[in-house]
């Protein structure tokens, strides 16, 4: 029998104690035990990226994770970028540059731009598209995906 | 643990693990998380040896952490390991258990014939790359045994390295990938690897082909004859990303394309 | 300042950047999970059912008074092939569902549902097209004659007497291979029962809330009025989400039998196997062109495979009548004989994608001309000049009326904005270092925008097409507009909030658009087929004209002015030429809570209706790609993609520039990359994003977008649709220009996606003949 184990989680700042199956993945536990919807399922095979979330700040497949294995590691998700009322950089770009239609992947994206951009602020051109090879979007053709993120980061460098 | 938990597995990266997980494919009984046990990962360079924890992430190997040519072949593969995300979790260890056909380090490991050392509640083992690939996702590893370390011989600055892959699209794993290491001296070459990987059901060296190097001038038609010896000596899988005719193709291709690569 | 024709930012975008829009994933909290058993054979007969002891296991036999999916065509050529929501005595694609099961969650779902035995006798499957139209194949559905479930001929009736004018007859074979919509959100529902009320709320992951709940209430029996259906954000649709599945009804039904709220969502893997799938074409033309190289006639034989199952509402003849109908293009000839069938075989059912069979119709069009231009000794360019369509009002061939379009501007704009000779010298250069660069052209023009007008000839059992707005101004001013269309990413709320708001003077923040909601919602078709700017938008237009006359109407009445001196302006009711106005806010509250004020025949409150129905309207563009090839690998590179298009007014160029970009790339994807893959035994090897390839951003060139505008009457907005244009006129760009590289070779590409794989074989293939 698979019993539930009790895990408490460091997600954007806050302490979420919560009881899983130890098979249960972070993206499930965050979704369904804490109430933080914005990381989307888009495969459950670490391909598509819409699950992406920080892990001590750099991006990770949270569909790949089990939520009992990040005890004491540090979780962000699209739902501690924007502080107050205040969007993040990377949120303001996204909507500057039409960089979202239907928005499923965006919070994906949003994260694995935040955390490639924090390690290497300097990123850009065809290594940023690289980066952002992680990720699939079906509805933008990744044009302005790309534009908004060059954005956010030059408007971070300076 | 492994010994007295029947059906469980080791999670390290996960990267491949639990893709198997969700689409069932594997169901393991219990699963033994080994990311927090000590002293598995980190690289150490012991006299001309370069040993590689097995818990090290392939993140890690963006950079030179190694010396000389070896570090610099595993900078330029490391880049074809998945994406970004995959390689913050994903490890070296890891991806040699899993033994993908189409991984990079399998790869490594086998054209370097690295050692791999593995831990089990009875004995340490030594195991040779030579004998470690059984076939897809088949290793010499059993069922209580863990991998914790994996030993590659670090390249004297006289060998020539070079990597080529072919993918459908960035980050997906290689139909074909080639490493070519050779060691030339005064323009002839004295000592030569070539492996093949993402052709079999195992990481190859294609010995036929490293034949036509030894003893000959490092050279674009050399290079051009051992392709075709290549060629000619892989017996290719088939599958719906390329045929045999395809991947006998790539063959020969990358392996020039290896060998231009190990002379810029 | 007019907002229409301004790239405003969408009002959409911040609850989704947030991550706060609520997705069908995200609506499941109460419901137990709903999971289906389905069939792991292509074709088989159901012997018998085990479930475990107690379960909540449902089949067929459970199923009392559930009727079939019949969507149906009224022409003779017609099969009708009635779908059960869950298979009765046999399976006929692999994955079809079985059973449902419920649990607690999804977890146990999928346990309880692995628990489920299915004993199949297994018969052998009949998988492609081709063996399906073998004299001795197996047919699919028993009681039909063969395995050709709906046909169509176009025939002028001159061929002959055409043909004899012709000096080059060109025939091409050319394969589409099958395609998926693979939105990044499958697809998902949630059935909430109301103890209270007996009502079921469906939140759906659909593009047609009305339709899906007329279908459902259909075949369960039920009341509209007993099902509210609700288009929640939905991740990406591209048409997969425009056909009625089987499981959402499934889900309904055991909603109202147990009295309980249930969620099913489905995995990546179950969208690659059962999810509706697309394209999977095989054409044979004939191509006539005089000594001018002038195309005079086409002749055609067109097979779809349509999978197991018609879908619902728009049939499995919607691939190959519209390949039939729409074969011509942009291109000005008059003398037609094609044929089209839909073969039936066993696998997944189809349901149009975004673009429908004009990706492929395109793709023959235009390796037409390319083929016609290397045989006359032509350029691309100039082939094309010769035969598009330069007069309007244009009737086709096949009766289909085009509005004015700029097809031959859009091909010189092109052309000069890619710089061919440039091009050209680059080219001749590159093939002298031993690499291979290509250029490809594609014109096409797209049917947008089209009502019953259009549909109605097709002969459905259900004609779709009108789009009705209700429009409402509250007692504080702000404006609530209700839509039929179901958008989903198009920034519809946002669009039409700048036609409301430039029609009524509003700041774009009085005004609220409602849709999704079929209880909030006039009855709308929904949003596909590059639609809903065109035809909501049109409505949208029409109620604000008249909303506006109610409003200025009790501004006359307020200010004692004539109605037709009232400005409408920032907010304000201004007596033209003078300083006399009113708020709007006290304009609204004076309609609603001071009615005896007013002329005694104002109707009380500000509200309007309207509907627009048009017969349709032609987008057209011009796409050119840039690739290399290479050779040793059969790998593509696109190096540079221009786009030139006419969609007319654009409403917000942002907008239209995101649906531009996003469908060039699913036609690259469908070019190089994109392949649903069956064995011989009926079995999907696709069935992961490992083996199923969208592209990412590193194979895809950054994407030049050009604007031409031709105005019509067409629409009233003057906009032209254009959500399906970016994915019609790439694949054939894409083909071209491969084959412009691998020309040196003697390679023709006929096939897509052009993997590296088929583009080796057929250099070596070439390269032996040549030898």
């Amino acid at each position: 029998m698979i019993s539930s184990r009790a895990v408490t989680l460091l997600v954007n700042g806050v302490d979420y104690v919560v009881e899983v199956e130890p098979r249960k993945t972070l993206a499930d536990t965050l979704r369904e035990d804490c109430g933080l919807t914005g990381t989307h399922l888009g495969c459950e095979h670490g391909v598509c990226g819409a699950c992406t979330i920080l892990m001590d700040g750099s991006p990770v497949r949270s569909c790949l994770l089990f939520a009992v294995q990040c005890e004491g590691a540090a979780i962000e998700t699209v739902e501690g970028l924007a502080v107050g009322g205040d969007l993040h950089v990377l949120q303001q770009a996204f909507w500057d540059h039409h960089g979202l239609q239907c928005g499923f992947c965006t919070p994906g994206f949003l994260m694995l731009a935040k955390g490639a951009l924090a390690e290497d602020p300097d990123l850009t051109g065809e290594a940023l598209r690289e980066v952002l090879s992680s990720n699939l979007c079906r509805c933008t053709g990744y044009q302005n995906i790309v534009t908004a993120v060059e954005d956010a980061a030059a408007r971070m460098r300076s | 643990m492994l010994r007295d938990v029947e059906g469980a597995k080791v999670l390290a990266g996960g990267q491949s693990l639990v893709p198997a997980m969700n689409f069932r494919l594997t169901r393991p009984v219990a699963l033994i998380d080994i990311n927090r046990v000590p002293g598995l990962d980190g690289v150490r360079i012991d006299g001309d040896e370069a040993q590689i924890g097995a818990l090290t992430r392939h993140r890690a190997f963006e950079q030179p952490v190694v010396p000389g040519p070896l570090g610099r072949l595993m900078v330029e593969m490391a880049h074809h390991v998945g994406h970004l995300p995959i390689r913050v979790r994903g490890t070296f260890g890891g991806s040699l258990a899993h033994a993908d056909p189409a991984a990079e380090w399998c790869l490594l490991a086998r054209t370097l014939d690295a050692t791999m050392v593995t831990q089990s509640s009875e004995q340490e083992r030594r195991i040779p790359a030579s004998d470690f690939f059984s076939t897809v996702f088949t290793t010499a590893l059993e069922e209580d045994d863990l991998l914790t370390e994996v030993r590659l011989p670090l390249l004297g600055t006289g060998h020539l390295v070079g990597f080529s892959e072919f993918s459908r699209r960035v980050g997906d794993f290689a139909l074909v990938m080639i490493i070519v290491v050779a060691e030339v001296q005064e323009g002839t070459v004295t000592e030569a690897r070539i492996g093949a990987g993402g052709v079999s059901d195992i990481p190859l060296r294609l010995s036929s082909a490293e034949a036509v190097l030894r003893g000959r001038r490092w050279d674009p038609s050399v290079w051009a004859e051992a392709a075709e010896a290549g060629r000619a000596e892989v017996e290719p899988l088939e599958d719906i990303h390329g045929s045999v005719e395809y991947r006998r193709d790539l063959v020969g291709a990358l392996i020039q394309r290896a060998c231009r690569q190990a002379t810029e | 300042m007019k907002l229409v024709g301004t790239p405003i930012r969408r009002r959409e975008d911040p609850e989704l950047l947030t991550g706060r829009k609520r997705f069908i994933a995200d609506l499941t909290a109460g419901c137990q999970s709903v999971a289906f058993v389905r069939s792991p054979m292509a074709a088989a007969q159901i012997v018998g059912i085990e479930r475990p002891e107690g379960a909540s296991v449902f089949t067929a036999a459970d199923l009392t008074g559930v009727g079939s999916i019949e969507p149906i065509l009224h022409r003779p050529d017609y099969f009708r092939a009635p779908q059960p929501v869950l298979a009765v005595d046999r399976v006929i694609y692999l994955g079809e569902p079985i059973a449902a099961v419920v649990a607690d969650t999804r977890r146990e779902a999928e346990d309880l549902a692995d628990a489920v035995y299915v004993d199949l006798e297994r018969h052998d499957p009949v998988v492609t097209a081709k063996a399906a139209l073998a004299d001795n194949s197996r047919i699919v559905h028993p009681g039909a004659e063969s395995n050709v479930v709906v046909s169509g001929v176009i025939d002028t009736g001159d061929i002959d007497a055409t043909s004899e004018s012709a000096v080059e007859r060109i025939e091409l074979e050319l394969t589409c291979r099958r395609q998926s919509a693979a939105p990044i959100e499958t697809r998902g529902a949630v059935a909430r029962y109301d103890e209270e009320s007996e009502k079921v709320t469906l939140h759906a992951s659909t593009q047609m809330p009305h339709v899906l709940r007329t279908a459902i209430c259909d075949l369960l029996g039920m009341q509209e009025a007993d099902l509210r259906v609700i288009a929640p954000a939905v991740g990406g649709a591209f048409g997969q989400k425009m056909c009625l599945p089987a499981e959402y009804a499934v889900l309904v039904w055991l909603a109202r039998h147990l009295r309980r709220s249930l969620a099913w969502i489905e995995d990546r893997r179950e969208n690659f196997t059962s999810s509706f799938h697309s394209r999977d074409h095989h054409y044979r033309i004939w191509g006539s062109f005089d000594a001018d190289a002038r195309l005079v006639a086409i002749e055609g034989d067109l097979v779809a495979n349509v999978g197991a199952y018609s879908c619902y509402p728009v049939t499995w003849g919607v691939e190959p009548l519209m390949a039939m109908a729409e074969l011509p293009g942009p291109y000005d000839f008059q003398s037609y004989r094609v044929r089209a069938r839909g073969v039936s075989t066993n696998t997944c059912p189809m349901s149009p994608y975004r673009g429908v069979s004009r990706p492929v119709l395109t793709l023959a069009m235009e390796r037409m001309m390319d083929v016609a231009a290397e045989r006359f000794g032509l350029d691309p360019v100039e082939i094309r000049r010769r035969n598009l369509i330069t007069r309007f009002p244009y009737r086709s061939a096949t009766g289909i009326v085009y509005d004015e379009g700029s097809y031959v501007a859009s091909l010189e704009k092109a052309a000069e904005v890619v710089d061919v000779d440039s091009f050209r010298r680059r080219q001749a250069e590159a093939r002298e270092a031993g690499r291979f660069l290509g250029i490809g052209f594609s014109v096409f023009s797209e049917r947008t925008g089209y009502g019953t007008p259009a549909f109605a000839p097709r002969n459905m059992d259900v004609t779709p097409g009108y789009e009705t707005v209700e429009m409402a101004m509250d007692p504080s001013g702000g404006v609530e507009v209700r839509i039929g269309a179901s958008p989903h990413g198009q920034g519809l709320v946002t669009t039409l909030s700048q036609v409301v708001a430039d029609g009524l003077g509003l700041p774009l923040e009085s005004v609220r658009v409602v849709h999704g909601d079929t209880d909030r919602t006039p009855y709308g078709w929904g949003t596909f087929a590059s639609r809903s700017m065109v035809i909501s938008g049109g409505a949208t237009k029409l109620a604000a004209e008249r909303l506006r006359e109610a409003i200025v109407a009790v501004a006359g009445d307020m200010l004692e002015a004539a109605p037709e001196d009232i400005e409408l302006a920032e907010g304000r009711a201004v007596v033209r030429g003078t300083d006399r106005g009113v708020d709007i806010s006290d304009l609204a509250r004076q309609a609603y809570h001071h009615t005896p004020k007013l002329a005694p025949e104002r109707e009380p409150g500000l509200r309007a209706t309207a509907s627009y129905d048009p017969a349709g309207t032609f987008s057209n563009a011009c796409h050119v790609a840039v690739v290399e090839v290479d050779i040793e690998t059969g790998g593509v590179r696109v190096d540079r993609f221009v786009v030139v298009e006419d969609a007319g007014l654009l409403i917000n160029p942002v907008i239209v520039d995101g649906q531009i970009a996003g469908g060039v790339v699913q036609g690259i994807a469908n070019a190089l990359f994109e392949e649903v893959i069956y064995d011989d035994g009926g079995n999907i090897l696709t069935t992961t994003l490992f083996d199923y390839l969208p592209p990412t951003a590193s194979e895809i060139p950054p994407i030049e977008i050009h604007h031409l505008q031709t105005i019509t009457d067409a629409s009233l907005t003057g906009a032209k649709g254009l959500g399906e244009g970016g994915a019609i006129g790439s694949p054939a760009a894409v083909i071209n220009a491969v084959s412009d590289a691998l020309r040196p070779l003697g390679v023709q590409v006929t096939e897509m996606p052009a993997t590296p794989d088929r583009i080796r074989r057929m250099i070596r293939e070439a390269t032996k003949e040549m030898m």
